[in-house]
């Protein structure tokens, strides 16, 4: 393997690239999107070179490893690393910035000091945001945590719409809160570890036996936190508020990819350091996980504003994340693994064609349109068919994470499982009936002349379709590099899939 | 060398997926028959406005190539011997997630070919037909693009070898129905009836969710070929649910009751997708479904009787239901219905049935897809009248589509020698079978609905095209375009002659027996020459009554009151209403409710000690005043300042 700091560099090309925006000459300051935009193509493709050497087969959990003592008192490390889970949620996050990007073009309309600020935000979000998926050490991981609030305390409170501040402070509060509650859990694991120099490293704190109380309480505390991240019933209701207030490419960060943290937390750390107490807790967290799968689809379906109703999906959707973390079988926790990603590529496409209408009609009420298959014919088709990613419609991404979210959780929990499936007919009523009420019935007259998606536009949708439509068909390459990592993480637990009732005995193998 | 015999104790599973081996030759190249159609969706739907000029007759082109290749394929599945004929061609690792493997493969057997060839030949009709129907629809390439859409996915659906496959196709081809039922969504009502299509679909698509979900417990694998092999060891109460969760999703794609109720709606679509997708495949997706499991519901009594007890009730229900439709769509609806009815009886009856429900879907695939395009023809030449109290006498004016009509209807009815007889008559015999009550109720069903549907069909056709003029004034019925013409006259000689072909000569019996089985001969409780004789002087009064009421007498242009059962079979039965009064209301209250606990209660009650102290108003004055911002802020502040000033003393 070359030594080369890949992920250290992938992490500070946005930073460079953000405080090059942010400071740029006034007499070049029109060009800051271009900039910002430049620096976020040059990180995924420097992601995209790290990927591909990335070796699924390797014994290490973590790899592209590097490791510098930091603050050696208290036993903190600057180590970064990534297993198969942390490197499709970077490749996604770094996918998705340009495409953000691109879709905030008119944001923030004149360019100057404002502007520049807004991008910057945005790239200083991703380097965070790499941070947090690539630290192999806790408490650096949680210094990624914390600090991804104050990009997005900015861009919603000072950017967003009317109740930006009310949203902002509540995201603040939510997120404090459950950080504060982690940071306890953090110190007295430190504690209760090896300590040292490095006692903060995950690989010296994996298979460590804790006091049954201690652990436990631990596993609450770093729960709790990713809980309110992911978000999950009934911590969840900062997140309608930050959606809809925050500028549609702000809240595509937040939800599709800052939101995984919680559910990348709940495998990276409450499996693999505390497996008694995950076991422990794994049937109230599949209660939990059940309630928010229907409890946010019915929510959605009330809705009346677009970008609350897609908030609500995802409440819906993280809740079979999080069943099928919980469920431990190697389906479906690798399908939830899948589903972080997939999810993250269509609540993209949700949020950004959304934000297309509401830039042309001026408003986010879903009663205010009607007839706008009519008025702009490929926005309402890429809407259906983002809709349909969102439904989990088989030949579509989110259908074979979903599937193998509820077909991994069937293999233990049958009566969850089968409660989580009627979440598929919710979605249905809930992405249909927003179709149906925005796109359906006769042309209104008074959106006449409304331009149809224009060539930027197109740009921003394009490589979403392209992920629905791959990993739709073709997921083997994403979960050949999941499937290691989770396999891993479940030995950590301790735990085998259950073993078919009565074998199929079939010719099958030999077919095959 | 994968011919291994299974050994099983009944005939029937003598063959089954268990003697699959690999495809070779032209089989190879089945993936082509899916991939066709569907490149020519993507280039109509993603290539925009460029393709507006060659779109439609591209689709048109690449359904017909399809065909081509399905019946190379068919015509090599013939060369072979019997025990050859089921053949698997593997095509790349789909889903391989830790425990779960999942290859995505083909299954081509007698059973695929037959659908295949159907498909893709009533398809391609179709779209011929429709290059003239649709030929002033300003968004005809989208409709090209849906139906080559469909016609990929309906493909995906029977060449699946693992249930997850072609739980796939399911879905494609609801998506796709879903898109034409609502492609004049700028009519409410349209986007409606596609919206409840999608709807009920995802009912059964629950079902079957769960039933794969259970065989991959039960089984570890959701191939077919894995599941048939585990069936012998299971359990009877994990078959009978899976039996009753595939089932459920056969029901709501193939609209029997009790979800029967999005296909009178679905009529919204234009015509040429009723008659493809609403009557002659994709509704009989589920009598598929139960076909292809059959090593699955035979180890399951229970589930059989309820797909009997289904198909049952559906087919009388759909029959009443065309008894008092006035809309010419909407009775075949009811009587597409009807006929799936008996499929699905047919289907849950057995080895005996088997063979039969899948004659009948092919027979039932033409008469009734040529009937569909000649209502859409009547439609053409009538200002898109679909009331038939306004036609009559229609066939001196359209003298093809009344004679390709007549043959249609005289194959539903069941008179000899059309193909309709030998597929119905054969399932009203083999209902007759049995021991007990069963051959007496179901036997009977069948019967009665035999009887009725020669009433409705008569009714249909004598009110359109027999008896006398009751054209609006500005109605100048004229016959349609040789585009339209062509394909009816080509369906209506399959409905002539499809079944002497198939039935007398057994060819479809020895056909399907790789997949099937043999069906073991049984004696119905009536003897046959009794039972055929009954069947048909019931038909021929059922002819009688409707010559009375609708051709010998004038017929009333607007409705009369109707009988109580008459006002209700209008309703539907009422369908509609017991749907909202037992879901949708009761949904709609949820919901409503739900949002204001969220807002007033969870987010009151986390949001939380604040509101204890000062009350919602308070706490939102807290916040927007800036103390408790400043407060986190400070908090956040105060993190980063800590680890800062630990980092620079180290």
């Amino acid at each position: 393997m070359s030594s080369f700091p890949w992920l250290t560099t992938i992490g500070l090309i946005p930073l460079v690239g953000a405080l090059v925006v942010a400071f740029l000459p006034a007499s070049l300051a029109d060009r800051a999107r271009q900039i910002a935009l430049g620096f976020s193509l040059v990180a995924l493709l420097f992601t995209v070179a790290a990927a591909l050497q990335f070796n699924a087969g390797s014994s290490q959990q973590f790899q592209f490893s590097e490791q510098h003592p930091w603050i050696e008192q208290f036993g903190v490390s600057y180590a970064v690393g990534v297993d198969g889970i942390a490197l499709v949620l970077i490749v996604m996050a770094a996918v998705l910035v340009p495409v953000c990007l691109l879709a905030a073009w008119h944001d923030v309309p004149d360019s100057g000091r404002r502007q520049q600020t807004y991008f910057a935000l945005m790239l200083v979000l991703e380097t965070f945001m790499i941070g947090v998926f690539a630290a192999t050490d806790v408490f650096l991981f949680y210094v990624f945590f914390e600090a991804m609030l104050i990009p997005v305390y900015f861009l919603i409170g000072s950017y967003g719409g009317p109740r930006r501040q009310y949203a902002a402070v509540k995201f603040l509060l939510y997120s404090l809160l459950g950080g504060l509650v982690m940071l306890v859990a953090v110190i007295a694991l430190y504690q209760a570890g090896p300590g040292g120099p490095q006692g903060f490293l995950v690989d010296k704190l994996t298979g460590i036996t804790f006091d049954q109380n201690a652990g436990r309480l631990m596993f609450v505390g770093f729960f709790f936190a990713f809980a309110v991240k992911a978000p999950m019933w009934p911590v969840h209701t900062w997140l309608p508020d930050a959606a809809t207030e925050a500028k549609p490419a702000t809240a595509v960060l937040l939800v599709g990819v800052l939101d995984k943290v919680g559910t990348y937390g709940m495998i990276r750390f409450c499996l693999q350091m505390f497996p008694e107490a995950s076991t422990w807790a794994t049937p109230a967290i599949i209660v939990l996980a059940v309630v928010s799968v229907l409890y946010g689809a019915l929510l959605a379906i009330g809705q009346t504003d677009i970008m609350r109703l897609i908030a609500y999906t995802s409440v819906s959707h993280f809740g079979f994340i999080v069943l099928g973390i919980f469920a431990m079988t190697s389906a479906g926790t690798a399908g939830s693994a899948l589903y972080m990603v997939n999810h993250g590529f269509t609540t993209a496409a949700l949020f950004l064609v959304a934000a297309m209408l509401i830039r042309r009609r001026g408003s986010k009420r879903i009663p205010d349109y009607g007839g706008w298959q009519r008025v702009t014919p490929v926005i309402a088709g890429v809407f259906l068919i983002s809709g349909m990613s969102a439904l989990a419609l088989p030949g579509l991404n989110s259908f074979i994470s979903e599937f193998l979210v509820l077909v991994g959780t069937f293999q233990r929990y049958q009566v969850a499982a089968a409660l989580a499936t009627v979440g598929i007919i919710l979605a249905a009523l809930y992405i249909l009936l927003m179709y149906q009420r925005m796109m359906t019935g006769p042309k209104p007259d008074s959106a006449a002349g409304t331009p149809d998606m224009s060539h930027r536009e197109k740009w921003v949708v394009a490589p979403l379709i392209a992920a629905f439509l791959v990993l739709g068909f073709y997921p083997k390459p994403v979960l050949d590099v999941i499937n290691p990592a989770v396999s891993r993480t479940l030995q950590y637990v301790g735990v085998t899939d259950p073993a078919p009732a009565h074998p199929g005995t079939a010719a099958e193998g030999a077919v095959k | 060398m994968h011919l291994v015999q299974l050994s099983a104790s009944s005939a029937v599973r003598l063959a089954g997926a268990g003697a699959a081996q690999p495809a070779s030759g032209v089989t190879s190249l089945a993936w082509l028959l899916v991939v066709l159609p569907l490149l020519g969706a993507a280039i109509l739907l993603f290539g925009g406005r460029r393709t507006n000029r060659f779109g439609p007759a591209l689709a048109t082109v690449l359904s017909w190539a399809s065909f081509g290749i399905g019946a190379v394929i068919f015509l090599a599945m013939l060369g072979r011997s019997a025990d050859q004929r089921v053949e698997v061609l593997s095509l790349y690792s789909w889903i391989p997630a830790g425990g779960f493997q999942l290859e995505a493969g083909m299954l081509v057997d007698p059973l695929s070919m037959a659908f295949v060839l159907l498909v893709t030949f009533v398809g391609s009709l179709i779209l011929v037909y429709s290059l003239a129907y649709m030929e002033h629809d300003p968004d005809r390439r989208r409709f090209f693009g849906f139906l080559n859409l469909f016609v990929a996915s309906m493909l995906l659906l029977v060449l699946a070898d693992s249930y997850l496959l072609l739980y796939v196709g399911w879905e494609g081809v609801g998506l796709a129905s879903y898109l034409l039922i609502g492609f004049w969504n700028q009519i409410p009502a349209n986007a409606s009836a596609a919206n409840k299509a999608f709807v009920a679909n995802r009912v059964g698509d629950f079902g079957m969710s769960v039933a794969i979900m259970l065989m991959f417990a039960t089984f570890g694998t959701v191939t077919f070929a894995g599941v048939d092999a585990g069936v012998a060891g299971a359990n009877q109460g994990t078959l009978t649910a899976i039996g009753l969760l595939l089932l459920l999703g056969a029901c709501s794609k193939s609209a029997q009751f009790p979800l029967q109720s999005w296909l009178g709606d679905a009529m919204a679509g234009p015509t040429p997708v009723s008659a493809l997708i609403h009557a002659a495949t994709m509704v009989t997706a589920g009598v598929y479904l139960v076909v292809r499991s059959h090593v699955i519901f035979e180890g399951t009594p229970t589930a059989q009787t309820f797909v009997v007890v289904a198909g049952a009730i559906t087919l009388i229900f759909g029959a009443v239901v065309g008894c008092a439709k006035d809309d010419v769509k909407k009775v075949l609806a009811a009587s597409t219905m009807s006929q799936i009815g008996y499929m699905m009886l047919a289907a849950g009856l057995g080895p005996v049935g088997y063979v039969f429900a899948i004659f009948h879907l092919l027979n039932h695939g033409f008469f009734k897809a040529g009937m569909f395009l000649g209502a859409g023809s009547v439609m053409h030449g009538m200002n898109d009248q679909v009331d038939m109290r306004r036609f009559g006498n229609l066939s001196g004016a359209m003298k093809i589509t009344w004679f390709t009509f007549g043959i249609g209807w005289l194959s539903i009815l069941g008179v000899p020698p059309f193909s309709g007889f030998f597929s119905k008559d054969k399932i009203i015999e083999a209902a007759f079978i049995g021991e007990g009550w069963r051959p007496w109720v179901f036997g009977g069903a069948a019967l009665i609905g035999a009887a009725i549907t020669a009433f409705y069909m008569s009714r249909l056709f004598f009110m359109t095209f027999q008896g006398e003029k009751r054209w609006p004034r500005d109605a100048h019925p004229h016959e349609s375009p040789r585009r339209m013409t062509v394909p009816m006259i080509v369906l209506a000689t399959g409905s002539a002659f499809l079944g002497l072909i198939l039935g007398p000569t057994n060819a479809i019996a020895s056909w399907l027996e790789p997949v099937t089985g043999r069906s073991p001969e049984g004696e119905p409780v009536i003897a046959v020459p009794v039972l055929m004789s009954l069947t048909l002087l019931l038909v021929a009064g059922g002819v009688a009554l409707a010559w009375v009421q609708y051709w010998r007498d004038k017929v009333p242009v607007a409705a009369p009151a109707g009988s109580l059962l008459t006002r209700a079979a209008r309703q539907d039965l009422y369908q509609d209403d017991v749907n909202e009064a037992l879901l949708m209301r009761p949904g709609l209250h949820l919901t409503r409710s739900l949002v204001f606990f969220d807002s007033r209660g969870v987010d009151g009650a986390v949001g939380g000690l604040a509101a204890l102290i000062g009350g919602t108003s308070a706490r939102v004055r807290r916040v927007q005043n800036g103390f408790v911002r400043s407060y986190a802020l400070t908090m956040l502040a105060g993190v980063v300042v800590i680890l800062g000033a630990v980092w620079v003393v180290q």
